[in-house]
């Protein structure tokens, strides 16, 4: 237990408190972020991840929202299990016909007033995938979309971003 | 012949600098089945099966099986009439053959002669007479959608090819006092692909999982016919983006041999600095959620922290997080100076501290070691069965590594040169899983220091001619395990057929195994212990 201790203690907070110098510094751009989303949402903010299609790239951006550079968790901004629980719905695609039924059930299981925000290239227009036999391109082709963050995949910082302009958007 | 005297097959070596590759023709089913039959009992393995449409060139159909042996692999190919497309099956031998056959079916077809024949990547969202593949598929497709047009009005709001109807699968059904199913998925709690598991337990004892996949279907095979090179590079590196660089590296040895093109020294350097970091920061990744799914979370909390830290170099050296597109057919696109080898290395020696680190904390904790140790296991003889390979297949014992040095087999460049060392495990729990990732992040970092400190020098890529009609084969070990890409090259230089191939097609059916007899809340730390692709193998 110990020896765990003296490693947190050592790692020290990593999502920095605002700093006047370093402009460009993307964890200044972070905490501004954070900032930002808490203001004009004045409240807690649930998300629900759902994969539609992807290629696994945007995942794994998704996850970095969690490291402790981004710290989403930490303000507030939590991934849910449910799109029962949940304000908002994150979605990355292509939607595959496969997955069509399943993303509509999700959608109409989150409560209103709700906000989709289509992630990544595939996603905003189907990306290199398209539209096919087998996929239905962008997630607006399925389910209505209120903010599009496009990028192959988008930084975690262009995430943010869009979860911002959702927020934005609800006010 | 290489694999047994007696061989009915003739096997010519794919030329280059790629994985070694033989490539042989069976002249009848029979042939082929007794050539598995014989790899099998030599210890060998199935490691891809796809189909061909070949009708536009006086042909019927071309079914593709290659399997892995001591020395490479043997690409063997079984032309199938036009009007009869059928082969025996292969399930009986290989039992991971079983998914690879269904998706052939689905994709192009061609079926099985017995075997299981549910269908695998179709679920209702084209009829089951109406094959993808085949080059007459979008004229087809045309002609049916007028005709459903007119018939019903009644259609989905979208429909990009046919109407979407719901799909019913028969799964394996457990009966016996008190056994009940869990279904999961496809969308499931966490941030992760899509995909079913349907449980059969009792209490909370699992008896039988049975996965139903093909939710991330997109089309992606289909999508590279009548591509250029070009194209199929930004396509390949989109099968699973976890693997972007194993997959790029896979289409472009495919397509150099195919092209008889050898890319320079410094190219094949480069690549593998780039592979070498994508299994890190795979690995990384992969313990940080190893920990927090064992309710762990420092351990998350301390490893994402390096990944980030990895793949924000990743970015500043190779202009992406997850390097994409770095690696093309003929060479790289990126290259890495002084400067940038200089950071390599001094980033190599961070995080190995950091993470010896970190393993004592985690080898010292109890709790957590409770959780790993003991669950989830497979053993070396099931591994050899399912035909597994890579990280899961190590961690039971078998020395099996693309990269490194065994009897009879030489590792491509620049691995020949780098003497890998393999790391294996022998308890097949997830403790050896986490420990087989933590030596390979140690050798990994290793192999970056090697490889920066003696780059070749020298260009970074050459002029490739697509060339008419020529096939090849791509084999690369990435993180998760054998990354396979077969391509063939139409008459004009375009793309004819592109087959990629995931480790989890063989990993998926050990995964249902791992979990037999464990509680189904361990289930996601033995999922996760694996963390296979399902756009992978979804396509």
């Amino acid at each position: 237990m110990i020896p765990l201790l003296r490693h947190i203690f050592r790692t020290g907070i990593l999502t920095e408190p605002p700093q006047p110098a370093g402009a460009d510094d993307p964890r200044r751009e972070i905490d501004r972020l954070h900032d930002e989303i808490l203001r004009v949402l004045g409240r807690a903010l649930t998300i629900r991840e759902v994969d539609a299609g992807s290629c696994n790239g945007c995942e794994l951006e998704v996850h970095a929202l969690n490291n402790p550079y981004y710290n989403l968790e930490g303000r507030g901004i939590k991934f849910v299990a449910s799109p029962r629980h949940a304000d908002m719905l994150l979605v990355t695609g292509p939607v595959t016909k496969n997955m069509e039924n399943a993303l509509r059930i999700a959608y109409d299981c989150t409560p209103d007033p709700k906000l989709v925000v289509a992630v990544g290239d595939c996603g905003c227009n189907g990306g290199v995938f398209g539209e096919s036999y087998a996929s239905c391109g962008a997630i607006g082709n399925v389910v209505g979309v209120d903010v599009r963050i496009p990028g192959c995949p988008p930084t975690p910082l262009a995430l943010m971003q869009g979860i911002l302009a959702a927020v934005r958007t609800a006010k | 012949m290489f694999l047994c005297d007696d061989s009915a097959i003739d096997f010519t070596p794919q030329p280059g600098v790629g994985a070694p590759v033989w490539c042989g023709r069976a002249a009848n089913g029979e042939t082929l089945k007794d050539f598995a039959a014989t790899a099998r009992q030599v210890g060998g393995r199935v490691a891809a099966i796809w189909g061909s449409d070949e009708r536009r060139h006086g042909g019927g159909f071309r079914l593709h099986c290659v399997f892995g042996l001591d020395r490479g692999h043997a690409w063997v190919s079984l032309d199938l009439p036009a009007d009869d497309p059928v082969y025996p099956d292969l399930s009986g031998i290989f039992p991971t053959a079983g998914r690879m056959q269904r998706a052939t079916r689905d994709m192009v077809g061609i079926a099985s002669e017995g075997g299981d024949q549910r269908p695998w990547l179709r679920h209702g969202g084209w009829p089951a007479d109406w094959y993808p593949l085949r080059h007459d598929a979008e004229a087809e497709k045309g002609a049916r959608l007028e005709f459903n047009e007119s018939q019903n009005s009644n259609q989905a709001p979208f429909s990009a090819g046919f109407p979407n109807f719901p799909s019913d699968y028969d799964f394996v059904k457990v009966g016996g006092e008190g056994a009940h199913e869990i279904p999961v998925g496809p969308i499931h709690a966490g941030i992760i692909e899509p995909g079913h598991f349907r449980f059969s337990v009792v209490g909370e004892r699992v008896l039988r999982l049975e996965q139903r996949l093909g939710y991330q279907h997109k089309g992606v095979e289909k999508l590279f016919i009548g591509a250029d090179i070009a194209r199929g590079a930004r396509l390949v590196g989109r099968v699973s983006g976890d693997s972007t660089c194993a997959y790029a590296w896979a289409y472009a040895a495919a397509v150099e041999a195919a092209c008889r093109v050898e890319p320079p020294p410094r190219a094949l350097a480069v690549r593998a600095l780039l592979l070498e970091r994508e299994r890190v920061a795979n690995h990384l990744g992969d313990l940080g959620a190893l920990g927090n799914d064992a309710a762990f979370a420092f351990g998350l909390t301390q490893f994402f922290r390096l990944k980030e830290d990895w793949v924000r170099q990743n970015a500043s050296l190779f202009g992406h997080r997850f390097m994409m597109d770095c690696i093309v057919p003929g060479g790289v696109t990126v290259d890495a100076d002084a400067a940038a080898l200089a950071a390599i290395v001094e980033q190599c020696g961070a995080i190995e501290a950091a993470v010896k680190e970190l393993r004592e904390l985690y080898d010292g904790h109890p709790g957590l070691q409770d959780r790993f140790a003991t669950t989830g296991i497979i053993d070396s003889n099931l591994a050899r069965e399912l035909s597994l390979t890579g990280m899961a297949a190590r961690a039971t014992g078998i020395l099996l590594d693309g990269r490194a040095h065994r009897q009879g087999y030489t590792p491509p460049p620049p691995y020949a040169a780098l003497g890998v060392r393999p790391v294996t495990d022998e308890r097949g729990d997830v403790a050896a899983r986490v420990a087989v990732r933590f030596d390979e992040i140690a050798e990994s970092l290793r192999l970056l220091r090697t490889l920066a400190v003696g780059m070749a020098a020298g260009d970074t890529r050459v002029d490739l001619a697509p060339p008419a009609g020529a096939s090849g084969l791509g084999v690369i070990e990435g993180w998760r395990g054998e990354v396979l890409v077969g391509v063939q090259f139409d008459n004009d230089g375009r793309l004819a057929r592109v087959h990629p191939h995931d480790p989890s097609w063989q990993a998926w059916p050990a995964l249902e195994h791992a979990v037999m007899n464990d509680i189904v809340p361990d289930f996601p730390l033995i999922n996760k212990s694996f963390n296979l692709s399902y756009s992978g193998v979804d396509l």
